[in-house]
């Protein structure tokens, strides 16, 4: 074994990162399930819904019933064209669905329609941006190469019973929800990935993270990775530095978040190398990735068993976009989501870091709709990635789904820039419109919150509280205007809140014939 | 002309599940290969400019809108189901203990 190869019990040995890197070229190929937003299944018209009870959303088509007859969702086939387009891929005249041949019975049919020989888009690609990184490498661009984008089905989802960790190993028996069996799923699939050399784990990732951009802006899918939408299998092998023979490569599965993309990748190229260092052969085989302990382990290996006897299907005729339609589709498509965000960060005159913590609370098209209904780009971005990204975090949804329309954010900015609200009642309001207790205007009036406009009111607070601290208001004519900060802050509880903090601050510095 | 070996047979046999036994295996071997033999005449009358066909109706695009219609039951869906439990269909174990 190599010196450098050090092993810990029940973990395969691997090889530091920097290490590998002076001896081996990384390759990775990227498969990319993508599951469609359509209202139906893709064969037939059983809803899609998440979370419904189980097996209230199948029907004969999508259980496997003998004699059950598939139609094709024509939706579905127009969201796969438009991800075909969006990947810059060519689209087949003419292609047919196939049948994968396989027991397992996330399958009631014993085969999944998929599509073989003849993909809908192939021969495609997609600009990459990579962004910085801690170890000091700078941002760059890469560009991927797709092979091909096909439609297929989801199969249903299995619990396993038995056992203690209610895995599939050790249960006794397993039952099955077909729900999701038949929902629409796009299966994108990269060339090699070759050249990225030590940022090969970070390409992985940044592409992934695009294709959700891209998904998100041609609104196909939901595309939320944790809720199995969208779901990677990576490819990794290494081979010989100078070397162009690809090695043998192993298939990582169930890689779950854009974080594990890259892990994944990491983790399975420092194993490899410790198996070639020690003179041994990559073993064809799929790996289970685990989030918790950052490591893979062997899954099964590839077999005789894999053999689908992909034949056409015959209960489905062909599909064959006229050029009309795809032209048709071509003019639907979005700006592209890298160009969009730059026009968008440069109209608002955001910082590099402030328009990634947008992109990163998924708020680009709220803040864009709220500035659009009057807000300014710098409230919107406030309102968004602050109280409202950590209230969705905490809740564990996405920002557009607090109940938060942009109208209501942009309402809220009106009643703080006019001098109704100040910034704390101004949350409070927003509590009370994700509670569902109203617009913000409508939720002010009902929770009473108001600053006090009675000028009067507001400056008998500040002779009381100037009359109670001779010292500091001593300090402030002495030209230590800083001191102020105490005053508002015992001029704000004696309104209890309800006052213009900066409003008290002018009258305060007034009342003691000091500028501000 | 094919000729399918009895390990041929044995492989598509454990493909599809299905259990034979030696007997079987060098009958059906014989018998599947004249069967190959017999739609292979085709390949004897189809020219190199005609393109296998996989239907044989001449359409295309046979589409339905996306457009939500009624489920079964669960109640419907397992109604044939061995072994339902909390509306989901029971099955065997999935992998074999090693």
């Amino acid at each position: 074994m190599n010196a450098a190869t050090r092993a810990t019990a029940g973990t395969a040995p691997t090889v530091p990162y920097e290490e590998l890197l002076t001896r081996y070229e990384p390759v990775v190929g990227l498969e990319v399930h993508v599951e469609l937003s359509t209202a139906t299944k893709m064969f037939c018209g059983c809803a899609t819904g998440f979370g419904a009870e189980p097996n209230t959303q199948t029907c004969p088509v999508c259980l496997g019933m003998p004699g059950a007859l598939p139609v094709v969702n024509a939706t579905a086939v127009e969201s796969a064209v438009r991800i075909g387009l969006a990947l810059n891929c060519r689209i087949a005249e003419w292609c047919r669905f196939a049948r994968k041949n396989y027991f397992y019975p996330d399958m009631p049919k014993n085969f999944q329609t998929s599509q073989y020989d003849e993909p809908i888009a192939f021969d495609g690609w997609v600009d990459v941006e990579v962004p910085a990184n801690e170890a000091g490498g700078e941002a760059f661009t890469f560009r991927v190469e797709i092979e091909r984008a096909h439609m297929e089905e989801d199969t249903g989802k299995s619990t396993h019973v038995g056992g203690t960790t209610g895995r599939i190993h050790g249960a006794d028996y397993s039952v099955v929800d077909y729900n999701r069996a038949g929902i629409p799923l796009i299966e994108i699939v990269t060339r090699p990935i070759t050249g990225a050399g030590e940022r090969a784990p970070e390409v992985a990732r940044a592409y992934v993270s695009t294709l959700r951009d891209l998904m998100r802006a041609l609104d196909v899918s939901d595309v939320r990775m944790e809720q199995g939408s969208m779901r990677c299998d990576a490819n990794v092998s290494l081979m010989p530095t100078g070397s162009t023979t690809l090695g043998m490569r192993t298939e990582t599965k169930n890689v779950n978040s854009l974080r594990s993309v890259e892990r994944a990748v990491r983790y399975e190229m420092t194993r490899h190398a410790a198996v070639l260092d020690a003179g041994q052969a990559i073993l064809q085989e799929t790996r289970h990735w685990h989030e918790d302990t950052g490591i893979t382990t062997s899954g099964r290996p590839k077999s005789d068993a894999d053999d689908y006897r992909y034949f056409p299907e015959p209960d489905l005729v062909p599909v064959a976009p006229s050029r009309e339609d795809v032209e048709r589709l071509r003019a639907t498509l979005p700006e592209n989501p890298a160009e969009r965000r730059r026009r968008l960060q440069d109209a608002w005159g955001f910082t590099d870091l402030e328009m990634r913590d947008v992109v990163n609370a998924g708020a680009v098209e709220v803040i864009e709709e709220t500035v659009a209904a009057g807000a300014s780009p710098a409230a919107a971005r406030k309102w968004w990635t602050g109280v409202l990204a950590r209230r969705a975090n905490t809740d564990g949804v996405a920002v557009t789904e607090l109940g938060v329309t942009p109208a209501h954010v942009a309402e809220l900015d009106g009643l703080v820039t006019s001098g109704r609200l100040n910034d704390s009642m101004a949350r409070q309001v927003l509590d009370g419109v994700v509670a569902g207790e109203g617009a913000p205007a409508q939720v002010a009036d009902a929770r009473g919150l108001e600053l006090v406009q009675d000028d009067g009111a507001l400056q008998a607070a500040v002779d009381k509280v100037v009359a109670a601290n001779p010292d500091v208001a001593e300090k402030i004519r002495g030209g230590k205007v800083q001191a102020v900060g105490a005053l508002i802050g015992q001029v704000m509880k004696q309104m209890r809140g309800q006052a213009d903090a900066a409003k008290a601050r002018e009258l305060i510095l007034t009342t003691l014939g000091v500028e501000g | 002309m094919s000729n399918l070996s009895r390990d041929d047979v044995a492989h598509v046999a454990m493909l599809a599940r299905i259990q034979l036994e030696d007997s079987e295996l060098d009958r059906l071997a014989g018998q599947l290969d004249q069967i190959v033999d017999w739609v292979g005449q085709v390949n004897e009358v189809a020219a190199a400019d005609v393109p296998p066909m996989s239907h044989p109706l001449p359409l295309v695009n046979v589409t339905r809108p996306d457009e939500v219609r009624p489920s079964l039951t669960a109640e419907q869906a397992l109604a044939n189901a061995p072994d339902p439990e909390d509306g989901r269909f029971g099955v065997p174990r999935i992998l074999d203990e090693e």
